[in-house]
């Protein structure tokens, strides 16, 4: 089974893949599978139908209980029947519908054998996450056929539309699935049908599978995407909007109704849509001018019929339900065939301007008539079958308001015997108007293969009108593998006088003289014309959603960064908020100081950061946050940390002089102050932002139960990382992934510096002095402390990168230090003082050092181990002693490079003055 | 982790987030260099005070949890570069305006104040639509 519905999409794939040299002739390859889930069923048909299901599994996720569960039994065996049946014919009919070439066929052709494929597995699925994928494919294919003419805007909108409606009831389908499926506790559909679970849920999930098959089966109020979907070409409306996809619904109702019907809700909702639908729809038909739209009506008021019969759910109307599939699907596809010729030949559909067919069309004349009196229930066709057997289910089935529902069934019926009249009537040529065409038609006939796939069905109808026992088994069969305690299943043309037959006539005659009255009826049905229809309905939705956005987007994103931050903190501090006070117990009041060193920290922390955030110039506000971070500075000594308290330092000066270096250029104050209000709801959002941060920061360091494992980390420093400084083995052997990505950051975000710095500046050439209104004045006590100092303070860099493995330092340490030395040559000679200092560019000394790191990471690999290991190195030098170097060291010197890199490029980019033009 | 403590950081959260809520680039630089220092004083506190993390200075036992601090410190080393980052785009704003005030989104307030165009929804295309004058006409053809 897997291997057909495969068969299936390679083919329609292939064909999709092979773009405009698939033509026509694809055609063939198309029906291949089709064709050959044919022969299958037909081998399988005998056991299948007798009882024996057969089934095929194939494990997917498991651990979610989606598996890909197919299962063929009865019921699953006539829409096979169906969907692979009409589909050869389809396939066969289109032959002669479409051109042989042209844009769109072969992307046509293709889509029908996926939409096939998709088919298939939708009624084969035992899983109902399965079964709701290939439910969702359906809509898609279904989507791109009706769209296939892309140029025309009415197809597209039509196309949109049925996507739109038939996908939200299938999102409402998979979350009635989901909440059976865990109420069942399996998603294996025979498994939830034969021990079907009960509950609220339940319901609740019953009811929003039924939106889904609603929407899929086009029933009041979700019909409105039927006709519109006529836009498609006929071979397509053949198919799925009449055979095969809209028919899905059907299945579903059919599948869950008998397990399910007893629930409270179902009978009343499902005969309630079904016979709504069904007369609704038979009225709309009979003011249909285009034959097409007329079928479109037509085919929401069987389904409708199809569903009441299916979702009462009792042995005998679960019978009636399959013969009616059948019968349908028989006379509809036949008669949209027929459509399709005559649209074909004569160029309209509009039965207004059809000439009277004269005595070449009289096969197609046949084939419409046994076809519409099949639709309408005349004996000796297999239409009038299926009505029988309905109206018998409706009329002995033990269910509340029987009785009214077989009343509104045999009203339904009288209107659908009128529209099939007038349909026969119309595309016979006879609805034309008086004057313009009484004289018979001129249109050439079509040829004998174009007609013969309908002329095929037309053909069964017959016979299984005259003899239907054929088609015992299958009705039965199919309503056995549903219920298994169906009896088993007589059809037959004459039952005897009895109720049916006499109800049967009553539709007959009254559909007759419904259509003999059409002329004095039609202001009637125009009045009904003026209700709110379903498309209404459809574009005041979309209407709603498109305004209900603008608005919302016009108050949530009006453009000002404040707001959008603001709004963004005072989120995440409610939510956080929140859920402390939701969820987490407080771990009561930790102790209030720790000791005396912190008390003077924090308060020149808090001093310098108020000052920070109040001054109105930007150079004091510069110099207080480098005064914060020196207290954090002092704040890491007391807690215990060397190599961060050094780190910090270093850091805190470079990054006092990048503010200056920027911040030299901009106006001395802040100018506008922010109104009285604006700086309130700041005020506000800071102060929850830190109650939250106060609150988050006790519970979350008082919840700890855990040991921490840097425990571990310290005990094997020494042994596995041959460092004693921990900090700076965990930085660049334990954790030296971190490490790597780190430095890439920076190097990121070195590039973005001098990107957005120097764009847009003309080419410079390394410069000899050319700007000289920033040149420094030389003074000779500076340069020549710079120069005495700056080699000292190099060697020390250096000396820190060494020795960080164990004592404080390392290589960030070392690289700052190696960059607060080329600012002192900064502060001494200006840009051509550090441009002087080496013939390599400042990224070249960033790229290096990522390289050098990045190696360091590789070259593990060759050697066998994992990425990053470090391996020591011990020799006995003559003069050194013993030495013993680490691959981290390595590493560690290309973090020196690219800090040091990092803070060349800041001086490159902001070191000069842009006004001036490097020559 | 003491009160005094998680009080400094959560005072440098409040100061920061309000100055990254004006309108200037460069006091929301400023904001955002203090919330980095709260982020960092929570990450050390949280781990317990001792002596400097290096092997054989002390017994090992009285050692300061050196993950945090290793933590911390790539921390700094990241808001330096980012520091950078935005003061380069203080810069450019200074290129480009002479002064560093963050502006308004211009599309965004004119999509506000104009509405997203509307989607083609009016061609539907259903004829039934149609029908319904058309059957009218009829019966005013035809007469009562």
């Amino acid at each position: 089974m897997i291997a057909l519905v495969l068969a299936h999409a390679a083919a329609g794939l292939g064909i999709l893949a092979a773009g405009r040299r698939a033509q026509r002739g694809a055609l063939a390859i198309a029906a291949l599978p089709a064709a050959a889930t044919l022969v299958w069923l037909a081998a399988e048909a005998s056991g299948v139908l007798g009882g024996d299901a057969v089934a095929q599994a194939v494990a997917w996720v498991p651990a979610l209980d989606v598996n890909v569960d197919l299962r063929l039994d009865g019921f699953a065996a006539l829409f096979v029947l169906l969907i692979s049946g009409i589909g050869v014919l389809i396939f066969a009919y289109s032959a002669r519908y479409l051109p042989p070439s042209g844009e769109g066929v072969g992307r046509l052709i293709g889509l029908l054998a996926l939409f096939a494929g998709s088919m298939l597995g939708l009624v084969l699925a035992d899983n109902l996450i399965l079964l709701f994928g290939f439910w969702e494919l359906t809509s898609l294919t279904s989507f791109l056929l009706i769209g296939n003419e892309h140029t025309s805007s009415r197809a597209r909108a039509a196309a949109l539309q049925a996507l739109l409606v038939t996908s939200t009831g299938g999102l409402a389908m998979l979350a009635g699935f989901v909440l059976i499926g865990q109420a069942a506790g399996t998603y294996r559909m025979s498994a939830v049908l034969a021990d079907p679970p009960g509950g609220t849920a339940v319901t609740v999930g019953l009811v929003l599978v039924l939106v889904g098959a609603f929407t899929k089966s086009a029933q009041y109020p979700f019909h409105s995407w039927l006709p519109g979907a006529m836009a498609a070409p006929t071979p397509v409306s053949a198919y799925l909007h009449s055979a095969t996809m809209v028919k899905a619904g059907v299945y579903l109702v059919g599948r869950f109704a008998p397990a399910f019907a007893g629930v409270a809700v179902w009978r009343p909702l499902v005969v309630s849509v079904g016979l709504v639908t069904m007369v609704a729809g038979g009225l709309r038909a009979l003011r249909q001018h285009d034959l097409k739209l007329l079928l479109a009506f037509g085919t929401v008021s069987q389904l409708g019929f199809m569903i009441v019969l299916l979702g009462i759910g009792t042995a005998p109307a679960l019978v009636a339900g399959c013969a009616l599939v059948l019968a349908h699907g028989l006379f509809k596809a036949a008669l949209f065939m027929v459509v399709g010729i005559v649209d074909h030949q004569a160029g309209t559909r509009d039965l207004r301007r059809l000439h009277p067919v004269g005595r070449r069309w009289r096969p197609v004349a046949v084939v419409t008539v046994v076809s519409a009196a099949s639709m309408a229930g005349v004996p000796l066709t297999f239409g009038f079958i299926a009505k029988e057997e309905d109206f018998v289910a409706l009329a002995e089935g033990p269910f509340p308001w029987s009785g009214l529902v077989l009343a509104l069934v045999v009203a339904g019926s009288t209107l659908t015997a009128a529209y099939s009249l007038r349909f026969a009537w119309g595309a016979l040529g006879l609805g034309g108007d008086r004057d313009r065409t009484s004289e018979p038609s001129q249109i050439p006939p079509p040829a004998p293969a174009f007609l013969a796939p309908a002329a095929l069905l037309a053909g069964l109808t017959l016979v299984l009108g005259i003899a239907p026992a054929l088609v015992d088994r299958w009705a039965g069969g199919a309503a056995r593998a549903l219920d298994p305690g169906v009896e088993p299943v007589h059809l037959a043309l004459w039952h005897g006088l009895n109720l049916p037959l006499a109800l049967s006539a009553v539709a007959l005659a009254g559909g007759a003289a419904l259509f003999a009255a059409h002329d004095r009826l039609a202001p009637v049905l125009a009045a009904g014309g003026r209700l709110p229809s379903g498309a209404a309905g459809y574009r005041a939705i979309l209407r709603g959603v498109n305004v209900g956005a603008d608005r919302l987007t016009a108050v949530v994103q009006n453009g000002s960064l404040p707001t959008y931050a603001g709004v963004i903190l005072t989120t995440a501090a409610l939510l956080t908020t929140g859920a402390l006070v939701a969820g987490g117990g407080w771990p009561g009041w930790p102790s209030l100081v720790g000791s005396a060193g912190h008390v003077a920290v924090c308060a020149a922390l808090l001093v310098t950061a108020v000052a920070a955030a109040a001054v109105h110039r930007r150079f004091s506000a510069a110099l207080l946050v480098g005064a914060t971070g020196y207290a954090m500075a002092g704040l890491f000594v007391v807690q215990g940390g060397a190599d961060l308290a050094l780190t910090q330092v270093a850091i805190e000066t470079l990054s006092t002089v990048l503010f200056v270096l920027v911040l030299r250029r901009l106006p001395d104050r802040f100018e506008s102050r922010a109104p009285n209000g604006r700086r309130a709801v700041r005020a506000a959002v800071a102060v929850a932002v830190g109650v939250t941060v106060f609150a988050l920061a006790l519970t979350a360091s008082g919840s700890r139960d855990a040991e921490p494992i840097s425990g571990e980390m310290v005990e094997r420093a020494v042994p596995d990382g041959d460092g004693r400084n921990v900090v700076n083995v965990i930085l660049v052997d334990f954790r030296g992934f971190d490490t790597l990505g780190e430095i890439t950051v920076l190097s990121a975000a070195g590039i973005g510096i001098v990107a957005l710095a120097r764009a847009g500046r003309r080419p410079g050439a390394r410069g000899d002095g050319a700007d000289r209104s920033l040149r420094v004045r030389h003074l000779v006590v500076v340069d020549v402390a710079v120069r005495l100092v700056f080699p000292a303070v190099m060697v020390g860099s250096v000396y820190l990168l060494f020795a960080g493995h164990n004592q404080p330092g390392g290589g960030f340490v070392g690289g700052i230090v190696a960059g607060a030395a080329v600012a002192l040559r900064y502060v001494a000679g200006g840009i051509d003082d550090v441009r002087s200092l080496s013939r390599a560019h400042p990224w070249t000394v960033l790229g290096a050092g990522l390289l050098v790191a990045v190696t360091t990471a590789i070259v593990p690999l060759v050697f066998g181990g994992a990425v990053l290991e470090s391996a020591a190195l011990e020799a006995d030098l003559p003069l050194l002693g013993h030495l013993k170097v680490t691959s981290a060291l390595v590493f560690d010197i290309g973090v020196y490079l690219v800090v040091l890199g990092l803070v060349l490029m800041v001086f490159e980019s902001f070191g000069d003055d842009p006004r001036v033009p490097a020559s | 982790m003491t009160v005094l403590l998680a009080a400094t950081a959560a005072t440098l959260f409040g100061l920061g987030t309000y100055l990254v809520l004006q309108r200037k680039l460069s006091r929301i630089i400023i904001g955002i260099a203090l919330l980095g220092h709260g982020a960092n004083i929570l990450m050390v506190t949280s781990g317990h005070r001792g002596n400097a993390p290096i092997i054989g200075n002390g017994p090992d036992g009285d050692v300061a949890d050196p993950l945090p601090q290793a933590l911390a410190l790539t921390a700094i080393v990241i808001s330096f570069g980012v520091s950078a980052l935005l003061l380069a785009l203080a810069y450019r704003s200074w290129l480009l305006t002479s002064d560093d005030e963050v502006q308004d989104d211009l599309e965004d307030r004119d999509v506000a104040r104009r509405g997203a165009p509307d989607v083609d929804l009016e061609d539907m295309g259903t004829d039934a639509e149609a029908d319904v004058d058309d059957v009218a006409a009829d019966a005013a053809e035809v007469g009562p």
